[in-house]
């Protein structure tokens, strides 16, 4: 069992019989006053999204998930279809269900799916993936400011926030999990 | 394109470096902050992080740190000095609360405290209007989109008001049923302080272990919280001086924290023997982190202390 301590973004928790994740979480605490756990938790099956604040002294139940390893092969008009390569296994997710992981998938990536009662639910890719920078605008010279930044836009068509001196064709790092820009990839 | 490997990640961390010219503010505003106390004739001190116990509170959990404990403020201590003649004392201190992580919350976070004998929670009031001011050149503020206005006097709003203005239900309802600081979270924090600063005072007294009763009104303790655009920044009172009864409510909060399951701990002692020689006085604790958020427009706490637990 969980307590509320554990509660985080991305926990999977039991709710009605149905695997839910915490979506967004915040810790409220009025001037020494009890601790409140703000979630937003989203029903994995049905992806509909609600609020609800937890007190100290609750417990949760972890999901009961299965997460197998599969492959990533193409996309087709049912959806993102990965194939477990142990016994070829196919499994087909929703682009509902993908969210912003759709922007990450790269072909031939292995990834874990999650399933629950024999329907894949959701994804855990690899924390970081290389993506060509297709737009971004160019480095002014002399901007050598650290925490300087500016949107850039990634093949597949995510949009992030870069630093400065990242250009048009450069090869950088995100972070799969935060959809955060890490490093520039040298080549 | 690849699945990156891991060795790729990066030298240099690119979001510390991001929080450079919010670090750099920090540093101007603590240094303000020195100014303005010393200025006042503020004794700036410094007391021991690592103390035998805190004062016990039923909501607020201490780290051990061996047989000791990290201070969760440095409340027991100031008073002291207090007690020992010391008129006018300030301090600037991380202090550590357990499991507390969130938007506006970390575990080590820092506290700027201003104790003064003589005062009461209106004479503090008055100091954190006259601090932020000289913190605030034009005394107006752009926090997260919305144009605050310093110029005193702030407002004023009695917590049994605001009940009335903003909640679901009464207090005396909320306190029976055990949801008073949930109301106050969740139904009228997010109203306070949007245009200007507000002071929200005049606690329940259980709601107050370490404040003053307002003369006339036993139910009620001298005690109030500051809050700028929903954030609440500072929390203050008139102290209690009354050994007897801060014993009594320290044994209170005691039972309730041993109910809870939570290990016994002795009483401050040497607190509660010296308490009775403290003159009439009034302190205040105020969140750094949070008033450094204000000032740099920061959406969270993250964004203005270097490291948080999960970068190290």
């Amino acid at each position: 069992m969980y307590t509320c301590s554990d509660l985080k973004k991305g926990l999977k928790v039991m709710i009605d019989g149905e695997p839910h994740v915490i979506a967004q979480f915040d810790f409220v605490k009025p001037g020494k006053g009890q601790a409140l756990y703000k979630c937003k938790l989203r029903n994995m099956i049905t992806g509909s999204l609600f609020d609800r604040t937890y007190r100290s002294g609750e417990s949760f139940e972890p999901a009961s998930l299965e997460d197998r390893e599969m492959q990533y092969l193409y996309k087709d008009e049912s959806g993102y279809v990965f194939m477990d390569q142990k016994n070829y296994e196919q499994i087909v997710l929703t682009e509902a269900t993908l969210g912003d992981d759709k922007y990450f998938l790269v072909d031939n990536m292995e990834v874990k799916i999650l399933i629950f009662n024999g329907q894949g639910i959701g994804i855990t890719l690899p924390n970081f993936v290389n993506l060509r920078v297709t737009m971004a605008d160019p480095w002014v010279k002399g901007d050598t400011a650290a925490g300087n930044n500016k949107p850039g836009e990634v093949e597949g068509g995510y949009t992030l926030q870069v630093p400065s001196f990242v250009e048009q064709g450069d090869l950088i790092q995100i972070d799969t999990r935060t959809g955060e820009y890490v490093t520039r990839v040298k080549e | 394109m690849s699945p990156a490997s891991k060795n790729e990640v990066s030298a240099g961390n690119w979001k510390l470096a991001l929080k450079k010219s919010n670090l750099a503010e920090r540093a101007r505003i603590t240094t303000n902050i020195r100014v303005f106390f010393v200025e006042r004739s503020f004794l700036e001190v410094s007391t021991p992080h690592r103390i035998p116990t805190n004062a016990p509170e039923i909501h607020i959990n201490p780290i051990p740190s061996g047989d000791w404990q990290l201070h969760t403020s440095p409340e027991l201590c100031m008073k002291r000095l207090l007690a020992a003649g010391y008129e006018r004392l300030f301090q600037i201190c991380p202090c550590w609360r357990q499991d507390e992580l969130g938007s506006r919350h970390l575990p080590e976070f820092t506290l700027l405290e201003w104790y003064e004998a003589g005062a009461d929670y209106r004479k503090q009031m008055t100091d954190c209007e006259e601090l932020l001011c000289a913190l605030v050149p034009g005394n107006v503020l752009i926090y997260q989109g919305r144009e605050v206005i310093l110029t005193r006097p702030w407002e004023r709003l009695s917590i049994s008001d605001a009940f009335s203005r903003y909640a679901s239900i009464s207090m005396d309802d909320a306190l029976v049923k055990d949801r008073f600081d949930e109301i106050i979270a969740l139904e009228i924090e997010p109203h306070l302080g949007i245009d200007k600063p507000l002071f929200l005072y005049d606690y329940p007294v259980e709601k107050a272990a370490l404040a003053r009763e307002k003369p006339g009104n036993a139910k009620v303790a001298e005690r109030f919280e500051l809050y700028v655009c929903g954030l609440e920044l500072a929390n203050g009172f008139s102290e209690l001086n009354d050994a007897a009864e801060q014993r009594l409510r320290f044994e209170r909060e005691e039972t309730a924290r041993r109910r809870t399951g939570r290990p016994p701990r002795p009483l401050p002692e040497k607190f509660l023997a010296e308490l009775s020689a403290m003159p009439q006085a009034a302190g205040i604790a105020l969140g750094l982190d949070r008033l450094i958020m204000l000032l740099t427009n920061a959406e969270k706490i993250d964004e203005v202390v270097a490291f948080t637990p999960e970068m190290l």
